[in-house]
């Protein structure tokens, strides 16, 4: 039923390619060939296997908060609050895995529910305040991931406090940790773990609701139009608060993938840049599961090839940095970028008589309007 | 100089589809020259490659018998061609002026010159009988009042020649009066006017000569004094059109709807709607006719749901059902042609078979166990734009976006009236329509009162209610005024309660 996801992706890829441009420039500007620093970037994501499962690793809470972003904006609803769901889920995991003294099949599948529900829990509480008094979820949201911090900034030394440090927690036992084995062995060492699976698994679950069920029906229809939905028997604000918990369920789980899968303990006083980077993701990715899950991992190319690039050039390590930010800012005025292919289109169009729609009255009217 | 504005022999091709063929349109100065065609034959095509918007592949445009080439909007400007949209492009939380102004704001050194630009706007507003206030913000204005602003944009502009893009479509009885009034003065100082529409009434009103297309085609240019509305409906439709809607007479069963006492308030907190009582019958068609914004919106809203009640009752077939969901009222036998299709009846980034299914995606066969049936979908959604002619570029996974006006609404009514409903709530079931169209759905809201069921028929076209309906309740200011019956009530009785002249009860 979808049909225009191929020309938000042509808008993701000019915006790739213009952020990439705006490096190479900058790259030039300090002097530095850009050829050999973009080599050296991609190299230092994908050269090795090892590499190549660390990029991964660095993707994985980057699919689950962008996908999370990516839901709730499908129902309407602008998700800030990534961050705090994420340490939420990752509070409940590494607390879970802190306290259950149980066998790694049976404990593992426990900690990632555990994540999920905690991320629900904090995307639950602004659902419903959005449904019942109409509260912005950006200011709520926001004041969520405050919440969070704060908690995990209280709980953490109370009851979970590290061997040496009050700044963070014990490390999780082997038994809690979503790091494998055979995993960290087939990429001969890398961080990534059993959350990369999971993600996969995330996506094709959201994209299932979301195409293919009445679940997802209903919460697109709420996002597209409130009015027409409620005008048609479907409760909104039940589908506000469902899908700020299934968001909020995301980005738990990357939390789940982050603190106990990349990492193997909690630090206090961090809000995880990846529930803002997860915007990011959601706008490259035209807020479809897939798109998030390319865009993530282009992101993790991108985050673990700059430590390569820094080393083996001149180039700083920013750099890479400036590049995200500059296919966020492209992404971000997709709408310019259409506009502009639009223009070009019509331009086109008018030359040799192209593809305009056989119903064209509606659509002149809209020029005529446009071009006032 | 015989015409100010000549396009000769134009033609304009797109992918599949010819949009102009070969058509011939010359305005003559001081003359209102109406463009009449179906949705979709060509008048939008035809305006837009006069106001530079498309180029035409062949033929000739001459203004004030030179030839000119008009490659952009401003081109048109510049020649005095103006364009009233059917959708404003106003600025609300500006004033008249300033929405006149944007664009071409005169200046004082470095400030802008409001109090110039205000006083240019009183006199021309003086001159046309606009009656426009300068200094009113748009959002407080009514409707009729901002088009004339956009009027103004175009006077204030010095544009000779206006083109008027169904003008009437959104404006109540008594402001299309007024339009037709400032149309009147508009040409007595000059000006040109073409006016797109595809209402034989206003034709007959106020044009003087008339062109009429069919399917991109030039059926002819005709005087509208020498021809009667049933030629120009034939020209338009190329067939005989029959304005009468034929309904037998038929005995009304059981009571299908009652309202009583009900009283609800507007988006304003203010009551709407005043302790209303009202009955609906099985096999009638009650027509609510009334002047837009007496509290017609209100009831239906709180008979379908969308609205609460602040006192009394509403009850379907003898049940309560005052306090159900708006799911509930679906399922036991409400359907709902909104009256704004926006808002309300579609939802526009969804395709069309999306639409189709947005009051029983959730049953069989659409959806099994919570799972979209898309093939079921796509089937049923192909029946209805076969039945209800609903055309649409790219079929039913075309955009509803992508519709036009009336292919949008006339999927609202096929999908309503496909419910098979007990009652059926019309609320401007044709707005935006052609003649054929109406005709078709005309005849299929008949059709469901001859099926014994019940249909509440609100319309702001005094025409079409004294056409379709049994009985006539007319509302003012919330208030039920009069109940009359339809064959022994005229115009002009219904016209005096409109306007809030007690009557009474006779039905």
């Amino acid at each position: 039923m979808k049909k225009e996801t191929g020309q938000e992706y042509t808008v993701a890829l000019i915006a790739v390619g213009f952020g990439l441009l705006a490096g190479a420039v900058l790259m030039l500007v300090t002097g530095n060939n850009p050829l050999l620093g973009f080599f050296y970037l991609f190299s230092g994501g994908l050269m090795n296997i090892a590499r190549i499962g660390n990029t991964l690793a660095t993707a994985t809470p980057l699919i689950f908060t962008g996908l999370s972003v990516a839901f709730a904006f499908k129902t309407g609803l602008f998700n800030i609050g990534a961050a705090g769901q994420m340490l939420i889920g990752g509070l409940c995991a590494t607390a879970l895995g802190l306290t259950l003294p149980w066998p790694k099949p049976l404990l593992l599948p426990v900690i990632v529910l555990a994540a999920a529900l905690g991320g629900a829990l904090w995307g639950l509480v602004p659902g419903w305040l959005k449904a019942k008094f109409n509260v912005h979820e950006v200011v709520c949201t926001i004041m969520m991931n405050w919440i969070a911090y704060w908690s995990v900034y209280y709980i953490v030394p109370a009851y979970f406090k590290g061997a040496y440090l009050e700044t963070e927690s014990r490390r999780i036992p082997e038994a809690a940790s979503l790091k494998v084995d055979w995993l960290t062995r087939i990429f001969k060492g890398s961080y990534i773990n059993l959350g990369f699976f999971i993600a996969i698994i995330a996506v094709m679950v959201i994209a299932y609701i979301l195409e293919r069920t009445t679940l997802g029906y209903e919460l697109k229809a709420v996002g597209y139009n409130r009015d027409a939905a409620e005008y048609a028997g479907i409760q909104a604000n039940r589908n506000i608060v469902l899908s700020m918990m299934i968001a909020g369920a995301c980005a738990g789980l990357g939390g789940a993938a982050f603190y106990v899968g990349y990492a193997s303990n909690m630090q206090i006083g961090v809000l995880p840049n990846q529930g803002f980077d997860g915007i990011a993701v959601a706008l490259l990715g035209a807020n479809s599961p897939w798109g998030v899950f390319m865009a993530a991992i282009f992101f993790g190319i991108l985050h673990s090839g700059k430590g390569f690039m820094n080393a083996m050039t001149q180039v700083p390590p920013e750099i890479a940095d400036s590049i995200i930010a500059t296919i966020i800012y492209f992404a971000a005025t997709s709408v310019l970028i259409e506009r502009v292919r639009g223009q070009m289109q019509r331009r086109r169009q008018a030359q040799n008589k192209a593809d305009l729609p056989l119903d064209s009255e509606a659509g002149l009217k809209e020029n005529a309007g446009g071009a006032e | 100089m015989e015409y100010v504005v000549e396009m000769l022999k134009i033609r304009k091709e797109f992918p599949g589809v010819v949009a102009n063929d070969n058509i011939t349109l010359q305005l003559k100065p001081g003359e209102i020259h109406a463009l009449l065609g179906e949705n979709g034959a060509g008048k939008s095509t035809l305006m837009s490659i006069l106001f530079g918007l498309y180029p035409p592949d062949q033929g000739t445009i001459k203004v004030r018998g030179q030839e000119v080439k008009i490659s952009d909007p401003n081109v048109a400007n510049d020649l005095g061609i103006g364009m009233v949209h059917q959708h404003f492009k106003l600025v609300h939380n500006f004033t008249v002026t300033e929405n006149i102004m944007l664009g071409m704001e005169m200046t004082k050194g470095l400030v802008i010159d409001h109090k110039t630009a205000a006083e240019r706007i009183r006199q021309l507003s003086q001159r046309y009988g606009l009656n426009v206030d300068p200094d009113a913000k748009i959002e407080d204005i009514s409707v009729g009042m901002q088009q004339r602003v956009e009027i103004m944009k175009m006077l204030y502009r010095d544009a000779e020649v206006l083109i008027f893009d169904e003008p009437t479509s959104v404006l109540t009885p008594q402001e299309i009066q007024d339009l037709m009034a400032i149309m009147r003065n508009l040409v007595k100082e000059g000006k040109s006017i073409i006016l797109i529409t595809h209402k034989l009434k206003e034709i007959k009103a106020i044009a003087d000569r008339c062109t009429v297309i069919r399917r991109g085609r030039l059926v002819g240019t005709v005087d509208v004094a020498t021809t009667s509305e049933e030629e120009l409906a034939r020209m338009m439709v190329g067939r005989e059109v029959s304005f009468a809607v034929e309904k037998t007479d038929r005995p009304p069963g059981d009571v299908v709807l009652k309202v009583e006492n009900l009283s609800a308030y507007d988006n304003r907190r203010i009551m709407a709607l005043k302790d209303f009582s009202l009955e609906v019958r099985s096999g009638e068609i009650l027509g609510l006719a009334g002047v837009d914004g007496n509290g017609q919106t209100e009831l239906v809203e709180v008979i379908t749901g969308l609205r609460k009640a602040e006192s009394g009752r509403v009850l379907l077939k003898g049940v309560d059902i005052t306090g159900h969901s708006i799911r509930e009222r679906i399922r036991m036998g409400i359907a709902h042609i909104p009256s704004d299709r926006h808002k309300h009846g579609l939802i526009l980034d969804y395709t069309l078979q999306e639409n189709m299914i947005l009051k029983v995606y959730d049953q069989t066969p659409y959806a099994e166990k919570g799972l979209l049936n898309r093939e079921a979908i796509a089937e049923y959604t192909n029946r209805l734009m076969t039945e209800f002619d609903v055309r649409a570029g790219q079929g039913a996974s075309a955009l509803a976006r992508s519709l036009s006006g009336g292919n949008q609404q006339k999927a609202i009514v096929g999908r309503e009236i496909d419910l098979n409903p007990e009652l059926l709530l019309a609320v401007q079931p044709t707005r935006g329509l052609d003649v054929g169209a109406i005709e078709y759905i005309h005849r299929r809201i008949v059709e469901q009162r001859d099926k014994g069921k019940a249909v509440l028929l609100v319309s702001l076209e005094l025409d079409e209610i004294l056409n379709l309906a049994d009985r006539i309740a007319v509302i003012y200011n919330g208030e039920l005024v009069g109940l009359v019956d339809a064959k022994t009530t005229n115009e002009h009785e219904i016209g005096l309660m409109m306007a809030g002249g007690q009557r009474g009860e006779t039905a």
